[in-house]
């Protein structure tokens, strides 16, 4: 009944180019947006168990129903997760915004300058060594930390920030990502325009490509952090010392030592929660450069 | 020159790596005497033992079968969830699509070491909800971490994790075609099903296939989720993933040049898989005339 109501409202509206709104469009819709509804459960489920789990206290994060809320604790959770081992929580937190917040724009700087270069000079081997730069996407991270690790050592540079520091901010799709896109957004003649003005190459790479490669630089500073932030096994062969730990280091050790002391369990899910919190709302609000460095670097493959 | 400081870099931190873990790999320590004292142990070149010995040591190939396994199950169920997804996003009938698309988005916000974490509680017996929930419902205690299901429980947490990153590169595809393109084909009545198998999908391959290629690098070098896992599942060996294996050997057995094989092979299968992949995708496609 109400079906055909739409129906033929659906039929007044005539100019709307969804028109010939049927009775079986309409069930269509109200069938995905069921199916979407489940899979917004099935994946806010585990982070709304977090959020609600992080209120709870030791003894009734095990006794209680874990999807609802019980005694609170918020408050005893939060400062003994940043009181303990010497409020060793807030080293991490600024040791991650080190990592791969620094890291991240280290990165951006260094890909979109080559990047830049490989789409706009002429040079011998140009091509070549595009070439091995894009085998280096190819080439996980993981595979290398390993092998990073054994020659970092002979230097005697693991175990200190630069060891997880300085390969971060090599970033071949980054590169990539900057080449696609100085190739088809900055005309030739406004580089030239700038060379007849007399500006330096370094100022006319500044104050033109710079400018217009901005979009671009964002998705791959974007790319870089959750790099960096998702690459678990580089820190974990470099770094013994606890203090250069990153918070997921951290949050592992601590993960996996709550045999021990019980009341880590609460420090580990308030202290994941917090990590994220900042990141997940980024993540969300930066989405559109997302989608625009994506379709970028799609287009091309 | 715009290229120096991140060629020196590139260079120094994944050209140089690289080349040592291919010279080191064909080095052994010789251990000579009763292997007391600093200088009874020497190392000296072994060729191409250590790699014989990757190709024919149980626990490698076990850990490869074991990530390709996971690789053609969860990359395919991944892909199409995430497509579906896309498409239904895409679609004129999806309401609140801003909240969905945000929904489905949040997991790759979570790294995956604390995604995996999180999901260890869930998987967790006496903690977790979803086990006490589906006690509750009859279906007995289902064991999330047992030898033969924690596979597939590191597949969910992978599935969780990046359907929502790979459902957004479809999408960005699907928005980059022109609308009035399938408006004509609507207008001549063609179903919304057809729309999406007829024009879309075949518009947003190349997105398919970068999904897939990532997909492949990340499902082969496999680390972070097992290992986390390990601290409540004992079913996950020291050598469950070849990464996991070569970690094992460098740190726990002492054994660097064996390690440094390992991430070699894994190095170049991985290369070859991803690459080939492309290629495959290639001819493919230009015989279709994508």
């Amino acid at each position: 009944m109400a079906v055909s109501t739409a129906a033929r409202l659906g039929a007044k509206a005539a100019p709307r180019v969804r028109a010939p709104g049927s009775p079986k469009v309409t069930r269509g819709a109200i069938l995905a947006t069921a199916f979407m509804f489940v899979c917004a459960v099935y994946f806010l489920l585990p982070a709304w168990w977090l959020l609600v789990s992080s209120t709870k206290g030791p003894s009734t994060l095990y006794s209680s129903e874990g999807f609802w809320f019980s005694q609170l604790h918020l408050a005893s959770n939060l400062t003994g997760l940043f009181s303990y081992d010497g409020g060793i929580y807030w080293r991490w937190l600024v040791n991650t915004l080190l990592y791969a917040g620094v890291g991240a724009v280290c990165a951006t700087m260094l890909a979109s300058a080559a990047g830049y270069a490989l789409a706009k000079y002429e040079f011998r081997g140009r091509q070549f060594v595009f070439s091995v730069i894009l085998g280096g996407v190819l080439v996980p991270g993981t595979a290398l930390a390993l092998p990073l690790y054994l020659l970092l050592s002979k230097v005697s540079l693991t175990n200190t920030y630069w060891s997880v520091f300085l390969p971060s901010v090599v970033s071949p799709f980054g590169v990539y990502l900057a080449r696609v896109y100085a190739a088809s957004a900055i005309p030739d003649e406004l580089i030239e325009a700038g060379r007849i003005d007399g500006a330096s190459e370094f100022k006319i790479f500044r104050t033109v490509a710079l400018r217009i490669m901005s979009p671009a630089l964002v998705t791959m500073f974007l790319f870089q952090f959750v790099a960096i932030w998702n690459n678990f096994l580089l820190p974990l062969v470099m770094l013994s010392n606890t203090r250069l730990y990153p918070v997921t280091l951290g949050l592992y050790t601590w993960n996996n030592q709550y045999g021990q002391a019980p009341q880590l369990v609460s420090y580990v899910v308030i202290g994941s929660l917090i990590s994220v919190i900042p990141l997940v709302i980024a993540f969300l609000s930066l989405q559109r450069f997302w989608r625009s460095g994506l379709t970028a670097g799609s287009v091309r493959l | 020159m715009f290229l120096g400081p991140f060629g020196v870099l590139f260079a120094l931190f994944f050209l140089l790596p690289i080349g040592y873990a291919i010279y080191e790999s064909f080095f052994k320590v010789h251990v000579s005497g009763l292997g007391l004292g600093p200088s009874s142990t020497t190392t000296v070149f072994a060729g191409l033992a250590n790699y014989t010995h990757v190709f024919s040591d149980p626990s490698f190939r076990q850990g490869v079968g074991r990530v390709l396994l996971f690789g053609v199950v969860q990359i395919p169920v991944m892909l199409l969830f995430a497509t579906i997804l896309a498409l239904l996003l895409d679609s004129v009938a999806a309401r609140f699509k801003r909240f969905f698309r945000l929904a489905f988005f949040l997991p790759y916000g979570i790294p995956g070491v604390i995604a995996a974490i999180l999901w260890s509680f869930l998987y967790l017996p006496g903690l977790s909800p979803v086990v006490a929930a589906l006690h509750g419902a009859g279906f007995g205690t289902v064991n999330f971490l047992g030898v033969n299901s924690v596979l597939w429980s590191i597949a969910n947490i992978v599935t969780w994790e990046y359907t929502g990153y790979n459902m957004l590169i479809i999408y960005a595809g699907l928005q980059a075609i022109p609308a009035d393109l399938y408006e004509a084909a609507r207008l001549d009545g063609a179903s919304e099903w057809r729309v999406a198998t007829r024009i879309k999908l075949p518009l947003v391959a190349g997105s398919l296939v970068l999904t897939a290629v990532f997909s492949i690098i990340g499902t082969l070098q496999l680390f972070a989720e097992p290992q986390v896992l390990r601290s409540v599942a004992d079913d996950i060996s020291s050598s469950y993933t070849p990464n996991l294996l070569a970690y094992t050997e460098a740190f726990t057995n002492n054994n660097p040049n064996y390690a440094a094989a390992v991430a070699v092979v894994l190095a170049i299968g991985t290369f070859i898989l991803s690459f080939g992949f492309l290629r495959l995708v290639q001819r493919h496609g230009a015989r279709m005339g994508v």
